[in-house]
């Protein structure tokens, strides 16, 4: 249950992809997002998806955890696939069957936003599976550092994000521990109808709020024993290093950009 | 002896306007010099959780002073006097703030502004005190309750603090891995000379001080070396307190009329003494 539940399911490696500094790779995924909306002719995503290929084989992840990523929104995918075949009518008629008719432009629009979402959804999963979590919240800890001037608590909520990060596994034990002293005591959690397992839950939940009450103060206590009184004068034992192959990375999203531009229509 | 923290007749209360509650601790002198094993027991309620605080500046005295280093402790000079103490708490999950070992042995030391390269390599040195320098990337999760708080050892050991605390920091632990943890604290001791306050309701424990202070309700009931403490011997049961095993079978066999000599603390004196007890007929 646990593995399923944490979100990103970083997977440990040693690609380019991977040792490539957080902070690059976020504001790559951020500019990548942006640079997708480029493309509106068959070059320009062909491009796109040739690119978004060369970084998933430089990451060297399985395809399997990429296609997991992308379970959530096949729906979506189909759904506004379909919608295009079935509404744009421009060009020429492909098939006609009476009551439904699919038009050129209206295939060719639907694998257009298909691609669309494929890309994006493979980069920010390359993104989240090369990248721990706790790199990930050192990256925009310090992306979003110029943002303190305007009083953006940007220390403590990297603070508070890397601290539940830390305790998930744990409070997983604990619901798991919780779960098993009140199936002892005869609760069924897996039968009955859905407001019977609602219900069952709620003898699960109350525990757990407690116990995670408790050790917020037990933690709070223990951090201020060793001295944490907040973000100023504080230093950072993880360094984040900007490597050549980090320019790298981003010189080869400016030069995909400058394509993008020169090619769309 | 160089005296590293000392209490003058401290008296505390979490209700001062309620006179009728009794104090949590009332009047408790005592001074733990350089170099010493301390251990406070006393059952639950007895107040040494709160002398715990009281030593760390969590909590302030109504009457009489705490001092560190023969300074005594006040709001002002609160963090200086924190960076002098490392404390090891109770739950090992609760105290583990960093996302790998490494990074919760730092976590003092970044609250502290100690640079990175100073940083780096006092992580390196107290984790190889406490020999988890191999876990250096492990996270909380896949570490046993003994090697946890062997790390909060080593972050407590990484600021070079003057004084170990350790807050019931065995109680939570099974058997192998209290006695992973009293033998890191044992080896630190010979080879560097550690003062450690240990507060504790394990008495086996507290036979490894030097010194030992026995609290009851929140008064200092008793003080001496381990030996004078256990020689109370039924008191100890009276007011709450689980004697050691070896203690407990000394008195059965005694009972039965077996010859044994005096009191037996540790399973090895009283082990001697019964394989040797026929020779003394």
């Amino acid at each position: 249950m646990m593995e399923k539940m944490i979100f990103g399911r970083y997977i440990p490696g040693d690609s380019f992809v991977h040792r490539l500094d957080p902070r690059s790779k976020l504001l790559f995924v951020f500019a990548f997002i942006v640079i997708v909306f480029l493309a509106n002719n068959t070059i320009t995503y062909v491009l796109l998806l040739a690119f978004t290929i060369g970084v998933i084989l430089l990451s060297r992840i399985r395809l399997y955890f990429l296609i997991n990523g992308l379970k959530p929104v096949i729906f979506l995918m189909i759904f506004t696939f379909l919608i295009h075949i079935l509404f744009t009518r421009e060009g020429t008629v492909l098939i006609d069957w009476g009551f439904l008719k699919v038009y050129e432009e209206g295939l060719k629009q639907g694998i257009f936003i298909s691609i669309r979402f494929l890309v994006l959804v493979f980069m920010t999963s390359v993104l989240t599976l090369t990248t721990s979590p706790i790199s990930i919240t050192d990256g925009v800890e310090t992306l979003l550092g110029p943002f303190k001037k305007v009083k953006l608590p940007v220390h403590e909520l990297a603070l508070m994000m890397s601290i539940s990060l830390r305790f998930i596994p744990t409070l997983m034990d604990e619901t798991d521990k919780i779960m098993k002293a009140q199936m002892a005591r005869g609760s069924d959690l897996s039968a009955g109808s859905l407001k019977d397992r609602l219900k069952a839950v709620v003898p699960l939940l109350v525990p757990l709020f407690v116990s995670a009450f408790k050790r917020a103060e037990d933690l709070a206590t223990a951090m201020e024993v060793r001295g944490y009184r907040g973000g100023e004068g504080r230093t950072r034992y993880r360094q984040l290093k900007w490597d050549v192959s980090d320019t790298l990375a981003i010189a080869s999203l400016v030069v995909m950009a400058v394509l993008l531009v020169y090619f769309r229509n | 002896m160089t005296e590293i923290l000392s209490f003058n007749q401290v008296t505390f209360s979490y209700t001062p306007e309620v006179p009728e509650v009794r104090n949590a601790v009332e009047d408790v002198t005592f001074t733990v010099n350089e170099g010493e094993w301390v251990a406070i027991v006393g059952h639950n309620g007895s107040g040494k959780s709160t002398l715990a605080k009281l030593m760390s500046g969590l909590l302030f005295p109504n009457n009489g002073e705490v001092r560190i280093m023969r300074d005594v402790l006040t709001e002002e000079n609160l963090w200086e006097m924190r960076s002098h103490i490392g404390m090891v708490f109770q739950n090992p999950d609760n105290q583990f703030v960093g996302a790998t070992v490494q990074d919760d042995v730092a976590f003092s030391l970044e609250n502290n502004g100690v640079p990175y390269k100073e940083m780096v390599e006092r992580v390196h040195q107290s984790l190889q005190q406490v020999k988890m320098e191999k876990f250096l990337d492990h996270e909380p999760h896949h570490l046993s309750g003994g090697q946890k708080q062997r790390v909060a050892i080593a972050g407590a050991l990484a600021m070079q603090p003057k004084i170990l605390i350790l807050d019931e920091a065995t109680s939570m632990l099974d058997p192998l891995g209290r006695e992973e943890v009293l033998q890191t604290v044992q080896s630190l001791r010979e080879k560097t000379g550690l003062t450690v306050l240990s507060i504790t309701h394990d008495l086996e424990e507290a036979m490894l001080a030097d010194h030992v202070l026995f609290m009851n309700e929140g008064k200092k009931y008793a003080e001496g070396t381990p030996e004078k403490i256990f020689a109370l011997g039924d008191k100890l049961v009276d007011l709450g307190l689980d004697l050691p095993f070896a203690m407990k079978m000394t008195k059965l066999l005694q009972a039965q009329g077996v010859q044994l000599v005096g009191q037996h603390i540790t399973e090895e004196e009283l082990v001697n003494d019964l394989w040797t007890s026929n020779f003394n007929k």
